[in-house]
């Protein structure tokens, strides 16, 4: 009978060999090694193998056969981004949000729900705020867009936006704040005097889960004045 | 829980006679303008089409031009910041007006497009999540059972299916009484409100009277409501984001103190918009006032057959109605 004795945390971590003897029917003696398998390894397997299988459906796409009708799009697209124009190899099926965080490494952008309902992707193209986890790369090929990396100016000063967010302690947990300054500058771009309600719709598209609204909207009523 | 999207080839015409072309070889096309609806199709991977077409690079098929009757003509890929910034649309159909203003939020407002919105696919939970449902092919409706989660769906007219339409501008467009232009192959016809949207009777798959390889080139409406008393107003759980619980489009020309005439449209409690005709009979000839609004109160939801979890709709949509008339009444 095996024996199943009070949890004995030592055991996971005990190295070197377990070995137990066990009669089998020939009657030879065969060593046999226990699988030592931790809550913290089998959590860590699990998220591991996730990520390996999550990752690879993505890593395939970029494996994808060739066009097989020449009518559809290049592959090869050049984007402009923050002022600089990029050349990249970016699939069909591939959003603005993948694009900007894993091949030009712009992370400033974050994925927060992936399907245009939270805001913290919010980009600017030709100075209209979107969310660029609900658009193609292909379909922005051709517009200029800016993302929270390209608000502040060349020499490292804070946009009045970003400058008044701290100020007001805006962020929290800092997640929304990208999506918050991008989407407060281009209604400030559009309409530098916002009354507060206007302010209040402009920054509607983008969901704040610490529920800092007020701050970011006193954020962005002291950068119309400072602007 | 979304994904990344499935292969596909990327079609990008210029021109609407490109567009044709493509759609035409295609064995399995899917039009994509602004893409807020199609994408997240792709992204929960219910829907996988081989070939996506988009078609917001067409020129022709975008801008808001000034008819001769007084209407509009408005492209289809207008987006819906641009229907609600527009001055003209402003002045003459606040309704649609208002009702684009009230889509979603400013980020799917830059994106979406006016062809889209009247397009779109219904927001039935159990549909989107790729249940095999009557309107996905299969002879189940998971909606409209004992226990399931329809406080958003339908309340006139179900066949089988009890979704609903999900757009804001179309109750307004088909209180405006537009008309729908669309490019099939080889023809192009004129389709009005009443016979754009279908319900699940006539056909359970689809939302509007498009069939594959037809385009929407755009949406005229008539010079006949132009300038004259309009509402709208929706209700849903968010302020932005969420789609219409129910929505109400009016628009009505005054005599005097009295209706002369009317068009009332209430959206998201049947699969299409719902011309409230018994409403619009009982306004005619009338002042508004409390006594109106009673009465419109007491008819605007006949006929509702409620599911489990929405009769909330039938109150909202009195009430919805009331303050349209009482809207006249202010003005």
């Amino acid at each position: 009978m095996e024996n199943y004795g009070p949890y004995d945390p030592t055991l996971d971590y005990a190295p070197g060999p377990a070995t137990k003897e066990i009669a089998v029917e020939s009657g030879k003696v065969q060593s046999w090694k226990p699988l030592h398998m931790s809550r913290r390894n089998f959590l860590r397997s699990v998220v591991c193998s996730g990520t390996v299988i999550a990752g690879s459906g993505y890593l395939f796409t970029t494996l994808a056969p060739s066009r097989a009708d020449a009518r559809s799009v290049e592959r090869l697209v050049s984007l402009n981004v923050n002022g600089r124009t990029r050349r990249l190899d970016v699939p069909p099926n591939e959003t603005l949000a993948t694009t900007l965080r894993y091949r030009l490494g712009l992370t400033g952008t974050k994925i927060g729900c992936n399907q245009a309902e939270c805001g913290a992707c919010t980009v600017m193209a030709n100075g209209a705020t979107i969310y660029s986890c609900s658009t193609l790369t292909h379909r922005v090929r051709d517009k200029e867009i800016v993302t929270v990396e390209g608000i502040a100016s060349d020499d490292g000063t804070l946009h009045p936006v970003q400058q008044a967010f701290m100020d007001e302690i805006a962020p929290q947990c800092g997640f929304c704040t990208p999506g918050q300054v991008v989407a407060a500058v281009a209604l400030l771009n559009m309409n530098p005097n916002p009354t507060i309600e206007e302010a209040r719709m402009g920054l509607s598209g983008n969901v704040c889960r610490c529920g800092a609204y007020d701050h970011y909207l006193r954020g962005t009523m002291k950068a119309a004045e400072r602007l | 829980m979304t994904d990344v999207m499935h292969n596909f080839e990327l079609y990008q015409p210029g021109t609407v006679a490109d567009a044709q072309a493509i759609l035409k070889d295609s064995d399995d096309p899917w039009i994509i303008a602004g893409g807020k609806d199609s994408l997240g199709w792709f992204k929960d991977r219910v829907k996988q089409p081989s070939e996506v077409v988009d078609i917001a690079g067409i020129e022709e098929l975008q801008g808001i031009r000034e008819e001769d009757d007084g209407g509009l003509w408005i492209g289809a890929l207008t987006t819906l910041t641009e229907i609600g910034a527009s001055d003209v649309i402003k002045n003459r159909f606040p309704a649609l007006s208002t009702a684009a203003d009230h889509v979603a939020s400013p980020q799917i407002r830059n994106a979406g497009t006016i062809g889209g919105n009247v397009s779109q696919d219904t927001r039935c939970g159990y549909y989107r999540d790729g249940f095999p449902c009557y309107r996905a092919g299969g002879n189940t409706c998971y909606a409209n059972t004992p226990t399931a989660m329809n406080r958003e769906h339908a309340l006139f007219e179900a066949s089988r299916c009890v979704a609903v339409t999900p757009s804001d501008t179309a109750p307004a467009l088909a209180a405006l009484e537009a008309t729908f232009v669309i490019q099939g192959d080889g023809d192009r016809r004129d389709v009005s409100a009443d016979d754009f949207f279908i319900g699940p009777d006539i056909d359970i798959t689809r939302m509007t009277s498009l069939e594959r390889g037809d385009i929407l080139l755009g949406i005229r409406i008539p010079g006949k409501w132009a300038g004259s008393n309009q509402y709208f107003e929706k209700v849903s759980d968010r302020n932005v984001w969420d789609f219409a619980l129910v929505n109400i489009a009016m628009a009505a020309s005054m005599d005097g103190g009295t209706v002369s005439d009317v068009s009332m449209v209430c959206g998201g409690v049947q699969c299409t918009p719902r011309h409230l005709s018994e409403v619009e009979d009982l306004m005619r000839g009338e002042s508004p006032g409390s006594n109106l609004e009673t009465l419109v109160k007491r008819v605007a939801a006949s006929g509702a057959q409620p599911l489990n979890f929405n009769h909330f709709k039938v109150p909202m949509m009195r009430n919805l109605a009331a303050r349209a008339v009482r809207s006249l009444a202010a003005g």
